[in-house]
């Protein structure tokens, strides 16, 4: 009886694997099928690179659920440049091996126009390297810096969403000046967290504040305990950056360590994306600040865009999914697509683009966008454009957990995450 | 920066640690004396247990973490017992016990446990409500209620497998089938069904401890990789089927674990650990704790 329960679950996925096999070298080859070049009226195509599985799953879900609203927005309102949108949605698994491989992809198979949606960094980074080889349009959601600071290329961009080093900018007065002077991080232990560890701790000084202590967790822990005696006593702010599978154990054995006379917590909301803050083990997070990029409730943000956008994606008024209130949305990312497609949808029209001849043209069209203004399509704020460096900034939210749901208690000014990037594309040649 | 309250906390992390391994190291090293297999996929026993408990918390008894724990602490050995009775009726017996081939087998096992959850539990690592939730204030830091009670059941249990082995008709069983398999069975001990039992024992153990372990981290589908490499540093450590060297070498390396974690640094935990198993296999082969029987 259990040997057959047993052996089931094996043939059971071969099959599907068989099944699965074919479905997708079907896809494949419809993929390949010649097309004729553009005519009026022909779709115009937009790859999404997605996180479809590996560690950026939750992620991935709702990058793609947004983007799919975005689209279907586009082509109501009679899509880009009077051509509709089609999108076209490759998974990369999280991995920058298989991030190369999907550009080539879209280029080659797909014959997209542009692609976009790389959120973690090394696929990002990855990406963006065969970006220029392909002369591709390459416009990340990631929040990463490196592109401000100059190491990537002209054909990639980030209209869509700020990056880690301007919202780090933007909340540190605000931690310093309200949560504690004396600062422990605690940060994952590779470059996202470096990233906050570097950035903030500059902030903090030019505060007035301090970092006492930088605890860097590998991403695999699964517990935390142990850590937590590097805490100095001294420290009046934790501030914490987790990403992963850990961060519900990470806050309530927080809970457990320092009880009520802990000092107080700042932390990003990237730690608890796609997860509900009612959640067991978080009642210790009551009372702490959490930075948000666009607020996860209605009531946080409740402009005429923001009911728009989330009616469209399908977000009911705590952000979760409308017809499943157990899926919480990955809010404060994945606006970035919408954005994103918006802005690539500004650039065809004011370019003139065509086809990939017209690259050039769409690309010097990008670099002079100045700003973009709060709406429909923007809903997350209005946005100034750096272009010579390919980066976007916007303003940020700080929000308290109150009652086990997140309160806007301030909202930070484009100007207080400004900062003067190093890059400039525009030198380089197309 | 080792203080008297770090020092504590360092103690008591280990405490919880070497507990929990010294249930998993256990059934490993169990089942590699009586049986002589190397069960590579010891782990995901332990990972099942966690998913269990998920399911019996979660899902069945949605209200009373207490009541869906205690269910698990019942269920997930039996289910994981059952598990694998069956996979060494379909596959270890079939080949034999033959150590080289029992190595690639249960490879082939952690595979198809691996996958078969996450078809059907999927990718996400869930927390799981611990079944009674109480702070210990201590004058420095407070601890979790739940993990002392860890150590007791832990004790417990392993208290239980100990009567098991050394006073049941079973246990007698298995000792005699571990000191020689063939003169055993010419004095009539049905050793087939003692293999079946002994591979399910030790699956019961990783179980239970995955049930303990699951409430203080979560249960994910990946989770049984750690288990099952501290568990073969024990069972190297206490000397490859000695049950009593299992033990020691569990609450030294659980205990120093915790203490070189918290004081120092995870990873340099993890590299004096693996160091000692190499020093160990080069001063003493036999383990820590060398028995007269090979």
């Amino acid at each position: 009886m259990s040997a057959r329960k047993t052996g089931n679950p094996v043939s059971l996925s071969r099959r599907q694997i068989l099944a699965g096999a074919g479905a997708l070298s079907g896809l494949a080859l419809a993929g390949q099928f010649p097309r004729s070049a553009y005519a009026a009226g022909d779709p115009l195509k937009i790859g999404l690179q997605a996180h479809r599985t590996g560690i950026g799953a939750a992620y991935g879900y709702w990058y793609e659920r947004t983007s799919v609203a975005a689209v279907k927005v586009i082509n109501d309102m009679g899509g880009i440049a009077g051509r509709p949108v089609e999108l076209i949605v490759e998974d990369d698994a999280t991995d920058a091996k298989r991030a190369g491989e999907v550009m080539e992809k879209f280029a080659t198979q797909h014959n997209v126009d542009f692609v976009f949606g790389p959120l973690f960094g090394h696929v990002v980074g990855a990406s963006a390297a065969r970006a220029a080889d392909l002369k591709m349009p390459l416009f990340i959601v990631s929040e990463g810096s490196e592109l401000a600071d100059g190491q990537f290329n002209r054909y990639v961009f980030q209209t869509g969403i700020t990056n880690v080093r301007s919202q780090v900018k933007a909340i540190s007065p605000f931690v310093i000046g309200n949560v504690g002077k004396k600062v422990t991080m605690i940060i994952p232990d590779y470059i996202f967290g470096y990233n906050h560890r570097d950035f903030f701790t500059e902030a903090a000084k030019a505060e007035g504040g301090e970092v006492k202590a930088v605890i860097a967790i590998p991403p695999t822990e699964t517990s935390f305990t142990k850590y937590f005696s590097q805490i100095p006593p001294d420290t009046d702010a934790i501030y914490h950056v987790m990403v992963g599978p850990g961060v519900l154990t990470f806050v309530r054995e927080l809970g457990e360590f320092f009880g009520t006379k802990g000092p107080k917590l700042f932390g990003f909301i990237d730690s608890l994306e796609a997860v509900a803050i009612a959640s067991p083990g978080l009642e210790f997070l009551e009372g702490s600040h959490l930075w948000e990029a666009f607020p996860r409730y209605l009531s946080g943000l409740d402009t005429e865009g923001a009911k728009f956008y989330r009616d469209a994606v399908g977000l009911d008024e705590n952000g979760a999914n409308k017809d499943n209130a157990k899926e919480v949305s990955t809010n404060s990312h994945m606006f970035g697509c919408w954005e994103t497609l918006f802005s690539i949808k500004q650039a065809v029209e004011a370019s003139g683009y065509k086809g990939a001849s017209d690259r050039k043209t769409f690309i010097e069209t990008v670099e002079a966008i100045t700003s973009f203004a709060e709406g429909k399509e923007h809903p997350q704020g209005e946005k100034k454009f750096i272009g010579k460096a390919h980066q976007c900034f916007g303003r940020q939210f700080i929000s308290q957990v109150e009652g086990g749901k997140l309160k806007v208690v301030h909202t930070t000014s484009i100007e207080d995450g400004l900062y003067e990037p190093k890059a400039d594309y525009t030198t380089q040649a197309l | 920066m080792i203080t008297g309250p770090a020092l504590l906390l360092a103690l008591m992390e280990g405490a919880v640690g070497a507990a929990v391994l010294a249930l998993t190291a256990l059934g490993l090293s169990l089942v590699f004396g009586v049986m002589r297999v190397i069960n590579i996929a010891h782990g995901e026993f332990v990972m099942l247990g966690a998913i269990i408990v998920w399911w019996c918390s979660a899902e069945l008894l949605g209200a009373h973490p207490a009541l869906g724990f205690l269910l698990a602490l019942v269920m997930a050995p039996v289910v994981v017992g059952l598990i694998a009775m069956a996979a060494d009726w379909l596959v270890l017996r079939r080949i034999n016990y033959d150590p080289e081939r029992t190595i690639v087998a249960t490879m082939g096992l952690l595979y198809v446990i691996q996958q078969s959850v996450l078809m059907t539990y999927g990718p996400d690592a869930r927390p799981i409500e611990p079944p009674v939730y109480f702070r210990i204030q201590l004058p420095w830091f407070g601890y979790s209620g739940y993990k002392l009670i860890v150590i007791a059941l832990a004790l417990l249990l392993l208290g239980i497998t100990w009567l098991i082995l050394s006073k049941s008709r079973i246990g007698l069983y298995m000792r005699a089938t571990r000191l020689d398999a063939e003169t055993a069975q010419a004095f009539g001990v049905p050793v087939r069904r003692v293999y079946a039992s002994v591979f399910a024992l030790g699956a019961m153990l990783a179980a239970v401890s995955g049930v303990l372990i699951a409430p203080i981290q979560q249960a994910h589908y990946l989770m049984g990789a750690d288990p099952l490499l501290l568990s073969f540093i024990v069972v190297i450590v206490g000397g490859l089927g000695n049950l009593r060297g299992t033990l020691l070498a569990a609450a030294l390396i659980g205990i120093g674990e915790g203490m070189i974690a918290v004081l120092f640094s995870p990873t340099l935990a993890k590299m004096i650990a693996t160091l000692l198993v190499a020093l160990v296999l080069i001063a003493r082969p036999g383990g820590l704790m060398r028995e007269s029987a090979p």
